[in-house]
C-alpha cells in the first residue's frame, strides 16, 4: 500500500466532524504553527517541503508565498481555490467533503503565515451542498477556539468565509475568481499586477488551490524534510489523482509521486484495469486542458522508459510525446471511443466557459468547435484538419488568460496522435457514423504539418 | 540642482527611444511613430483599465532588459506592458508577430458582418484599415455568421451589435465620464454583447462620447443627418462657449455647404479623442450658426478619409526594408486601388461647397 | 405576480452575508444575494429581481444584469420545477452520457432546452459538474444523481412525479 499523507483518516467513521477529527490527531500541526513556529517558521517548513500548487500550475508554494507585497497598514488575503471545474477532477470535492476540518486547519495554518485575517473559500455554485459542510465544520472549529479572535492566546484573529460561485469554469483562473469575490463578471484580469501585490480589492492575495493547502497540514505535523521524502525528485509528496473514465474502479486516489502510470492504471489499489476487458487507447493524465496521450507513449516515454505519475516524468518529451500531471483528472480511454468525439466535447466545453475578453479565444474557441462538429458529423473536409492546427496555433500564447491555451492544447494533442483518425472521419463519412475507429495502429506519433 | 530623471533605453524594430520609466510599449512606439507602432483596437489612452483585449498589438519582446536579457516566452500585448532599461521589442520586423496579428484580425473579423457599404462608420472604421493592412486576403470561416438584433439605445445612440469587438472602450466611457453607468457587456463567451437588458435609453451628460470611441460602426450617431459618406462631408473645426463646465466646445463639424451633418469631438493621429463633449453639443447643434467655424481640419489618421495624406505611408520607408532584410513589409494596403471614391489626390477640405461623387473622379487631362 | 421582496429572515441572511466583507465591498455579496434570490422567488431571476437585488446592494442594475448572464447557473427564464441538468463533457461522454440524453429526452419527450408543458421538467445539457468519476451524472436541484442508467432515470421521475402529487 502507498504511503498517505491527506487520505490516512478519511475512512474513519466520523472524520467529517471535529471531535473524531481532533481524536485523531487534528489541529496538532495548526496548534505547532501558532505556537512554535510563527510565520516564517511555517514559511521555512513549506519551502523545504518543495510542495508544488495543486491547481494545475505546479508552482512551488513557498516562493509563491514568499513573493506576497506586506506594506504597512494594507490588509492580505488568501483564497482558496475551490472552483474545481476543469473535466476529469473532483479530487477537491472529495476531499471537502469527508474531511473539512483538514482544509480548515490548512487555512490557519497558512493564514498565519501569510498574516492573512479573512480567508476565503471560493467554491464552484454547482457544489450547493458542500457550503453548509464547510460552515458546520468552521463553526465548530471556531466554537473550539481554532478561529475568531485571540486564536491560542496568540493574540492571533482569523475568520473564514465560503462564498459560492455560480456556473463558470473561468472563475478557477485565479484574477477571474478574485474578480467573481468582488461580485463581478469573472474576467480574468490583464497581469501585472499580480495577485501578491494587487489581489482581491487591491490588496495582496495568495490564491491557492484546496488540496496545496490540505497538504500543508501532513508538512507542518512531519516537517518539510520528512516530507520531501514521499514522492520523487522535484515531485514531493503526494497527490490526489482523480480517475475517470473507462477504469474499474473511478475515484480519487490519494498516491505518492512514486509508482509507474502503469500501476495506477492496471493495479487493483488504484483503477482497477481498464472495464469490460478492453484495451487501453488514450489517456489525458491531468484535467482535460493536457495532451491526450495514446497508450503506447502514456506508459513509457519516447526514451523508452516507464513513465511515472510526477509532474517530471508526464512532461517528459515536451508536448510532442508528453502531457502533464495538471490538476490530477486522470481521464481513461478504452478501445471503443472515439478521439474526435472526445475533442469536441472538449472544443465545446471550452466555448462555453470562454469569458469573451479577448479576441482569440472567444472566436477561436468557437470556430474549433464547428469544425470538430463538421468533421464528426461527417461533414468534414481534409484541409480542416490542418486549419483547426491552425487555428489551435493562433490562439496559442495569444490570449489573456491560460484558458486559451487550455483550449488549444487538447486540439493540438488529438491531431497530433490521432491524426489518422481524424482522416479516416473526413474519408469515411458514413462509416464513421457507425461505428468507432477503435484503436489505432498509433506506435509511433504521426506527423504533423509545419509549426509543430 | 536639478535632478535628472533617469530614463529608460528602448529599442523597437531597431530604432531607440527613451522614455519614462511606467511607459508602456506602445506609447513608446507611438514616440517613434510610423510603421512600428503597433495597432490598437482596444486600448484608449484616455479611459483607465482599457487595453489588454483585443491582441491586436501583441509584440515580441526579444529582450527583456539590461538586466535581465532573457527574451519574454510569449507575445505580449504591447498596451498593457511597461518598458524595462534596456528593452528589445520585435514589431514589424518579427514574422512571428506579423502572423500572429493576422491571426487576430481573423478572429475579429470572423463574426463581422462585413457590411462596410452600409455601414456609417465605414471610412474611418479602425477594423476597417486593420484588415486592409494586416488581414489576409479571404476568411476561411464557413459558418453562418453570429447576429444579434439591431437595437436603439434611446432615439440618439444606435448601436449595431454584429459590428462589435468588444474592446470595452464603451463601458469604460460610461464608468469613467458620466453619472452612471447603464450599458455593460451581458453575456459571456462569443455571445457576450453590449447591451442595457432591459431599459433601452441611455441618458447620460456625456454618454454621446461613446460614438466616437467605438473603434468600429457598432455605436454611431442617429442624429446624423441622413445617410452619408463620411469622404462627402468636410470636417472642419469649431468651437461654441458650452455652458456645461465639463465640455470644452471644441469640435469637428462635419459639414455639406452650410448644413451640419454630424458634430464630433477632435481625434488625434491614433483616432483618439483629444477632449471628450457633452451631448448637448454633439446632438442638439446642428446650426452654422451654433458654433465659431476655426477652419478645415486636416485628419491625421492613415484611415480612408484622410485623402491626401494617406499615400505618404503607403510608401515604406528605405530604412524598413532594411530592417526587414529585403522582406516587403505586408503593412498598408493601397487602399485607393480598391476604392473609387478615395482619390488620393483629392483633398476634402480643399472642395468647394459639397463634396460630389463626381469630385472623385479621376480626370483624365 | 407576487411583490419581489425578502422575507425578514432572508433579509438578515442578506446582512450576514454583506458582513463577510470589508466595508464599501458589498458588491461582494452579490452572487451569494442572487443565489437566495433566484431559490426566493421562482427557480429564475426577472428584471425586476434583479432590480430588487441591485437596490439592496445600492447597486446599479446594469452590474447586476452584467452579472446574472455571465453565470451559468442563474435562469434568465422561467424554468420547470425540476431541471435535468445532464452532463455531457469528455469523461461522462465515455461513459455513455449520450445514451442517457436520449433516453430522457424520449421519456419525457422533450429535447434539450425545453420544458414539459405541464412545466414539471426542464432538460438541460451541461458541462463537467466535477462528478466524472461517477458518470453518467446529472444534478437535480441542489444535488448530484450520480452513475445513471435508464433505471435510476426512471425513478428519479417518479419520485419528482410523486413530489409535486404531494404538494
Ligand atoms: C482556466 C483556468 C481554470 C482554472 N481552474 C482552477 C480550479 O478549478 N482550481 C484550482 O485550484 N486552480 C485552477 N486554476 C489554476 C489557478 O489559476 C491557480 O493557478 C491556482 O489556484 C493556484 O493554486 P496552487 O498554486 O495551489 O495550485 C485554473 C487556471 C485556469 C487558467
Ligand atoms: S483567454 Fe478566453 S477566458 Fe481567458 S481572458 Fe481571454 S477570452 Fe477570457
Ligand atoms: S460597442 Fe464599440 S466601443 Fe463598445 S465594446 Fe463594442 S466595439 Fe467597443
Ligand atoms: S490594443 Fe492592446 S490588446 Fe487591444
Ligand atoms: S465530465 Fe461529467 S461530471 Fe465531469
Amino acid at each position: 500500500m502507498g504511503r498517505k499523507l491527506l487520505l490516512d483518516k478519511a475512512h474513519i467513521e466520523g472524520i467529517r466532524y471535529y471531535d473524531t477529527y481532533r481524536s485523531n490527531g487534528g489541529y496538532t500541526a495548526a496548534e505547532k504553527a501558532l505556537k512554535t513556529l510563527g510565520p516564517d517558521g511555517v514559511l521555512d517548513e513549506v519551502k523545504k517541503s518543495g510542495l508544488r500548487g495543486r491547481g494545475g500550475a505546479g508552482f512551488p508554494t513557498g516562493m509563491k508565498w514568499s513573493f506576497i507585497a506586506k506594506p504597512e497598514g494594507v490588509p492580505r488575503y488568501l483564497v482558496c481555490n475551490a472552483d474545481e471545474s476543469e473535466p476529469g477532477t473532483f479530487k477537491d470535492r472529495y476531499l471537502m467533503e469527508h474531511i473539512p476540518h483538514l482544509l480548515i486547519e490548512g487555512l490557519l495554518i497558512s493564514s498565519f503565515a501569510l498574516g492573512a485575517n479573512s480567508c476565503y473559500i471560493y467554491i464552484r455554485g454547482e457544489y450547493a451542498w458542500i457550503p453548509e459542510i464547510l460552515e458546520q465544520a468552521i463553526a465548530e472549529a471556531k466554537n473550539k477556539g481554532w478561529l475568531g479572535k485571540n486564536i491560542l492566546g496568540t493574540g492571533y484573529d482569523l475568520e473564514i468565509y465560503v462564498q459560492r460561485g455560480a456556473g463558470a469554469y473561468i472563475c478557477g483562473e485565479e484574477t477571474a475568481l478574485i474578480e467573481s469575490l468582488e461580485g463581478k463578471r469573472g474576467n480574468p484580469r490583464i497581469k501585472p499586477p499580480f495577485p501578491a501585490v494587487k489581489g482581491l480589492w487591491q490588496c495582496p492575495t495568495v490564491v491557492n488551490n484546496v488540496e496545496t493547502l490540505a497538504a500543508v497540514v501532513p508538512i507542518i505535523n512531519i516537517g518539510g524534510d520528512e516530507y520531501i521524502k514521499f514522492g520523487t525528485g522535484k515531485s514531493t509528496g503526494t497527490k490526489l489523482i482523480s480517475a475517470c473514465g473507462n477504469i474499474n474502479k473511478p475515484g480519487v486516489y490519494e498516491i505518492e509521486m512514486n509508482i509507474s502510470v502503469e500501476e495506477f492504471i492496471f493495479s487493483d489499489e488504484y483503477c482497477g484495469g481498464i472495464k469490460n476487458n478492453k484495451r487501453l487507447k488514450a489517456c489525458i493524465p491531468g484535467g482535460s486542458s493536457v495532451p491526450v496521450l495514446p497508450a503506447n507513449l502514456l506508459l513509457k516515454t519516447a526514451k523508452g522508459e516507464t513513465r511515472m505519475m510526477t509532474y517530471e516524468s508526464l512532461a517528459d518529451g515536451g508536448f510532442a510525446t508528453g502531457s502533464m500531471l495538471g490538476s490530477g483528472g486522470f481521464i481513461v480511454m478504452d478501445e471503443d471511443q472515439c478521439i474526435v468525439r472526445n475533442t469536441l466535447t472538449f472544443a465545446r466545453f471550452y466555448h462555453h466557459e470562454s469569458c469573451g475578453q479577448c479576441s482569440p479565444c472567444r472566436e477561436g474557441t468557437g470556430w474549433m468547435k464547428k469544425v470538430l462538429h463538421n468533421i464528426e458529423y461527417g461533414k468534414g473536409k481534409m484541409s480542416d484538419i490542418d486549419l483547426l492546427w491552425d487555428i489551435q496555433r493562433k490562439i496559442e500564447g495569444n490570449t489573456i488568460c491560460p484558458l486559451g491555451d487550455a483550449a488549444a492544447w487538447p486540439v493540438a494533442a488529438a491531431i497530433r496522435h490521432f491524426r489518422d483518425e481524424f482522416e479516416w472521419h473526413v474519408l469515411n463519412p458514413d462509416e464513421s457514423q457507425k461505428r468507432n475507429y477503435g484503436i489505432a495502429h498509433y506506435a509511433d506519433p504521426i506527423p504533423v504539418p509545419a509549426g509543430a | 540642482m536639478a535632478e535628472d530623471k533617469k530614463m529608460f533605453k528602448v529599442k523597437i524594430d531597431n530604432i531607440s527611444v527613451e522614455v519614462e520609466p511606467g511607459t508602456t510599449i506602445l506609447n513608446a512606439a507611438r514616440l517613434i511613430g510610423g510603421e512600428v507602432v503597433p495597432p490598437a483596437m482596444c486600448y484608449y489612452s484616455k479611459l483607465e483599465g482599457s487595453g489588454g483585449k483585443c491582441r491586436t498589438c501583441l509584440v515580441k519582446v526579444t529582450k527583456g532588459s539590461e538586466a535581465d536579457p532573457r527574451p519574454m516566452p510569449k507575445l505580449v500585448a504591447s498596451c498593457r506592458t511597461t518598458v524595462m532599461d534596456g528593452m528589445e521589442v520585435a514589431n514589424i520586423t518579427s514574422p512571428e508577430v506579423l502572423d500572429a496579428r493576422k491571426g487576430v484580425v481573423e478572429f475579429l473579423l470572423l463574426n463581422h458582418p462585413l457590411d462596410c457599404p452600409i455601414c456609417d462608420q465605414a471610412g474611418e472604421c479602425h477594423l476597417q484599415d486593420l484588415s486592409y493592412e494586416h488581414g489576409a486576403d479571404a476568411t476561411r470561416y464557413e459558418f453562418k455568421r453570429r447576429t444579434f438584433d439591431k437595437v436603439d439605445l434611446g432615439d440618439k445612440i444606435k448601436l449595431h451589435m454584429t459590428r462589435c469587438i468588444l474592446c470595452y472602450r464603451c463601458v469604460f466611457t460610461a464608468d469613467q465620464l458620466t453619472e452612471k453607468r447603464e450599458h455593460g457587456v451581458l453575456g459571456r463567451g462569443d455571445a457576450a454583447e453590449i447591451g442595457t437588458y432591459i431599459k433601452q435609453s441611455l441618458d447620460n451628460d456625456f454618454i454621446g462620447n461613446v460614438i466616437d470611441v467605438c473603434p468600429v460602426g457598432a455605436l454611431t450617431d442617429n442624429t446624423f443627418r441622413f445617410k452619408n459618406r463620411v469622404w462627402f462631408l468636410k470636417p472642419v473645426d469649431a468651437h461654441r462657449n458650452c455652458s456645461n463646465p465639463k465640455c470644452c466646445g471644441k469640435v469637428v463639424l462635419w459639414m455639406r455647404g452650410d448644413e451640419v451633418f454630424r458634430v464630433t469631438a477632435r481625434k488625434d493621429k491614433y483616432g483618439e479623442v483629444e477632449n471628450f463633449i457633452c451631448d448637448e453639443c454633439r446632438f442638439e447643434k446642428k446650426e452654422k450658426s451654433d458654433w465659431t467655424i476655426e477652419g478645415p481640419r486636416k485628419i491625421d489618421r492613415h484611415s480612408v478619409i484622410s485623402q491626401g495624406h494617406y499615400v505618404n505611408t503607403v510608401k515604406p520607408k528605405d530604412a524598413l526594408v532594411e530592417v526587414l532584410d529585403g522582406r516587403q513589409p505586408k503593412l498598408l494596403f493601397d487602399i485607393h486601388s480598391e476604392s473609387q471614391v478615395n482619390r488620393p489626390e483629392i483633398d476634402l477640405s480643399k472642395i468647394d461647397g459639397p463634396a460630389h461623387s463626381d469630385d472623385f473622379i479621376i480626370k483624365k487631362s | 405576480m407576487a411583490v419581489v421582496q425578502f422575507s425578514e429572515e432572508k433579509l438578515n441572511k442578506v446582512k450576514e452575508i454583506v458582513a463577510r466583507y470589508p466595508q464599501g465591498k458589498q458588491k461582494s455579496a452579490l452572487i451569494p444575494v442572487l443565489h437566495l434570490a433566484q431559490e426566493a422567488f421562482g427557480g429564475w431571476l426577472s428584471a425586476e429581481t434583479m432590480d430588487y437585488v441591485a437596490s439592496l446592494l445600492q447597486l446599479e442594475p446594469i452590474e447586476v444584469y452584467e452579472v446574472a448572464t455571465f453565470y451559468s447557473m442563474f435562469n434568465l427564464k422561467p424554468v420547470g420545477t425540476y431541471m435535468f441538468e445532464v452532463c455531457q463533457t469528455g469523461p461522462c461522454m465515455v461513459s455513455g452520457s449520450d445514451q442517457i440524453i436520449e433516453y430522457i429526452k424520449s421519456k419525457l419527450g422533450i429535447g434539450v432546452g425545453e420544458t414539459t408543458p405541464d412545466g414539471l421538467f426542464t432538460l438541460k445539457t451541461v458541462e463537467c459538474l466535477g462528478a466524472c468519476g461517477y458518470a453518467p451524472m446529472m444534478q437535480l436541484g441542489k444535488h448530484y444523481r450520480e452513475h445513471l442508467t435508464p433505471a435510476k432515470v426512471d425513478e428519479i421521475i417518479a419520485e419528482c412525479r410523486a413530489k409535486a402529487n404531494a404538494n
